[in-house]
């Protein structure tokens, strides 16, 4: 563009939504550990109820140093705003509880975190919410399952266990087409490597937990909204649309606008369901954001030499990384995701449950545990661990095999991580 | 509510009350791209404190329908055409940049109507530069980003958001993003054109507010002093570290103003 020019990536991972603090001078983001906020009197109190003013009341609606955050993520996406809420979990449920009410469906992507797919498959399928998963290889997939009460689209950037790509501008294509929006999980890719917005998404949220924080130290989770999908016309949605006796007959949409969905998330979601996020969770989050920048492009840079690693070794079968030509969304990715593919991915090594057992117990650098997106690498083997009781067969379902790793890259040095990967993929081949 | 104005649907938030001819009425004018959600905390304020709240969409903005209005008189006549339509004959306009000469048009050419006007992040002339006229009359989204950076104090990008939680730039994109083909180069061209700002100033006779951010770049502060001074009843605030986006950046600042004019 000729003229003015918006602040880079960089610069607002370090400061989009906080100013030093006009009371002390903090230049860092002070914990504001705090409940409750004093009124200046009883007019200024009716005021905030009535939202004819700004500001913070009760902290499970907002908090001054949650607010940051929010700011930060929303500035990142390139979205109107955000709401932070307990953990990633807690932002999906948050999602689907404020656009759909019982009678709602779901068209989803089969390639999700297992925790999501329990959401919806079951958790929410009790309360009349019913979803149909698709494969997102092909994105005429999700057009198939569209029906009259479907209300939202979904999918992860980089689905779990494959890291199958979606393709956002083909679904988000699909979605607008039938009037409803399109969300996805962008935890794995983060903003540095993927803006969904800028790719057609509506609406998309983070496990902060994971590469945000970067750290490991605070769960917590975070949705935002685009602010570009026009709820009015769509039609679909008089949640968003229509007088809301549990809100003073608000209609958020003709209140607000482009901030309806998170009007309503926040004053309703975090009201009444009340999964917000903690100042201090919020703070951590914060500091982890601050260095995002700088920590995404070393753990690309030392996935990369994992996988070349890997991928010279004869006890590693498939590895399912999408900058590999073999990957069947290679091409995509490279469309999508020109600057990397994350650092979590999986690999099928040869031997089965016993090679796996004695691959991770011969492991010094990397954690084993369940959790991905931290500083230091990680590691966990599926088929001792999380899908312990499964037999092969149910596994296969799942698109795990018996000898299936998943690795989280970390920011070590990337020598030591094969050297220990080495010793351990020996280890391993003994079981053999 | 939904009304018919010039033969075309027309839409003023209400913050879902009834208007009754009985109570006070407050119009507020949105600027340039924008719409009546822009007067969100403001105009929800005057509406549960014993005002008639008429937030209104401009045509081929927000709710209205039909084309763009093409000069500030007609802007004027146009909010004039929507209080006659609900038999008000009286109110207070408080009209935002584009929508502030649109308040002081209003009150020059409809003295009997204007009860107040209060005019927030105006300037005279309010020319616009070639670059910005020109993306817009290409519906180049440099336009819109003109618009979204130059409509904010500068610090806003890297600072907090009153509105918790929000984005500012963002915001403003969005609701830019939104506009028809047309509807921004429109709104920027009345604004450049209009020339009748101190003709109009002499001839305002009812009480009138100036609110000013003190670090605006659009429609600085200094650059509306000569609509102060020709104007008989003026008053000035200034808010600061305010940009243009005065609702927005200084909500506070800007509702407390109003009240104290609008109460007066």
């Amino acid at each position: 563009m000729s003229g003015p020019r918006y602040p880079g990536f960089d610069t607002l991972a370090l400061h989009a939504g906080q100013s030093p603090d006009p009371a002390t001078g903090a230049r860092a983001v002070p914990v504001y550990q705090t409940t409750s906020f004093v009124f200046r009197d009883a007019a200024h109190a009716a005021s905030l109820f009535n939202m004819e003013r700004a500001g913070h009341v009760y902290s499970r609606i907002s908090n001054p140093t949650v607010a940051v955050l929010e700011e930060r993520m929303a500035a990142l996406e390139g979205g109107v705003g955000a709401v932070a809420t307990a953990s990633g979990q807690a932002a999906l449920h948050l999602a689907v509880a404020t656009l759909m009410d019982a009678g709602g469906h779901i068209v989803a992507s089969t390639a999700l975190y297992g925790g999501s797919h329990n959401l919806l498959g079951y958790t929410l399928r009790r309360f009349g919410i019913e979803t149909t998963f698709v494969s997102p290889r092909d994105p005429k997939n999700f057009q198939r399952e569209i029906k009259g009460n479907t209300r939202l689209l979904f999918g992860e950037t980089l689905g779990n266990p494959g890291l199958d790509v979606l393709d956002v501008p083909a679904v988000a294509e699909i979605a607008h087409a039938a009037g409803v929006p399109l969300l996805v999980d962008a935890t794995f890719t983060t903003p540095y490597l993927m803006k969904p917005f800028e790719l057609g998404a509506d609406l998309l949220y983070h496990s902060a937990t994971k590469f945000l924080g970067g750290h490991g130290v605070a769960i917590g989770g975070v949705l935002v909204d685009s602010g570009r999908f026009d709820w009015e016309k769509s039609g679909k949605f008089p949640q968003l649309t229509s007088p809301y006796e549990g809100f003073h007959d608000m209609d958020f949409e003709e209140e607000s606008g482009t901030r309806a969905f998170l009007l309503r998330a926040r004053r309703e979601g975090l009201r009444d369901f009340g999964a917000c996020m903690s100042p201090m969770t919020a703070f951590q989050i914060l500091q982890g954001i601050e260095t995002l920048h700088l920590r995404m492009p070393r753990h690309v840079e030392n996935a990369r030499k994992v996988v070349a690693f890997l991928a010279s070794n004869p006890a590693v079968g498939k590895i399912l990384y999408p900058e590999l030509p073999q990957h069947p969304d290679h091409e995509l990715a490279a469309r999508l995701l020109p600057r990397g593919c994350g650092a979590v991915f999986s690999f099928d090594l040869n031997g089965g449950r016993e090679a796996g057992r004695r691959f991770i117990e011969a492991l010094r650098v990397f954690s084993h545990l369940a959790n991905v997106g931290d500083a230091k690498s990680l590691v966990i083997h599926p088929a001792s661990t999380t899908h312990y009781r499964m037999s092969d067969e149910d596994l296969a379902r799942s698109g795990i095999g018996p000898g299936t790793v998943r690795l989280s890259i970390g920011l070590e040095d990337a020598a030591d991580l094969v050297e220990d990967l080495g010793r351990a993929l020996a280890a391993a081949s003994k079981a053999r | 509510m939904e009304l018919v104005v010039g033969g075309a649907k027309a839409f003023a938030y209400t913050a879902g009350r009834e208007i009754d001819p009985a109570r006070p009425s407050v119009a507020f004018v949105h600027g340039a791209g924008l719409d009546h959600s822009w007067w969100g905390l403001q105009s929800r304020y005057f509406a549960y404190h014993g005002s008639n709240v008429l937030a209104v969409d401009l045509p081929a903005h927000g709710r209205s329908e039909g084309k763009p209005l093409e000069s500030i008189a007609a802007i004027a006549d146009w909010v004039f055409a929507l209080l006659s339509a609900l038999k008000l004959d009286k109110a207070a306009v408080v009209g935002h940049s584009m929508g502030a000469l649109a308040a002081l048009e209003f009150a020059a050419r409809h003295p009997q109507a204007a009860e107040r006007i209060a005019l927030i992040g105006i300037a005279y002339p309010m020319k616009v530069s070639d670059a910005f006229l020109d993306a817009a009359r290409r519906n180049d989204h440099a336009a819109y980003d003109m618009e979204t950076i130059w409509g904010h104090a500068p610090q806003v990008p890297l600072g907090g958001n009153p509105n918790p939680g929000m984005w500012m730039y963002g915001d403003t994109l969005a609701r830019l993003e939104r506009l028809a083909p047309g509807v921004l180069y429109a709104d920027l061209k009345a604004c450049n054109d209009y020339a009748a700002g101190f003709e109009s100033a002499a001839r305002v006779e009812c009480p009138a507010l100036f609110v000013l951010g003190a670090r605006d770049m659009m429609t600085p502060p200094r650059a509306a002093e000569g609509l102060v001074r020709a104007i008989r009843n003026s008053s000035s605030v200034r808010v600061a570290h305010s940009g243009h986006s005065l609702m927005a950046e200084g909500p506070d600042a800007t509702l407390d103003a109003l009240i104290g004019f609008l109460a007066a």
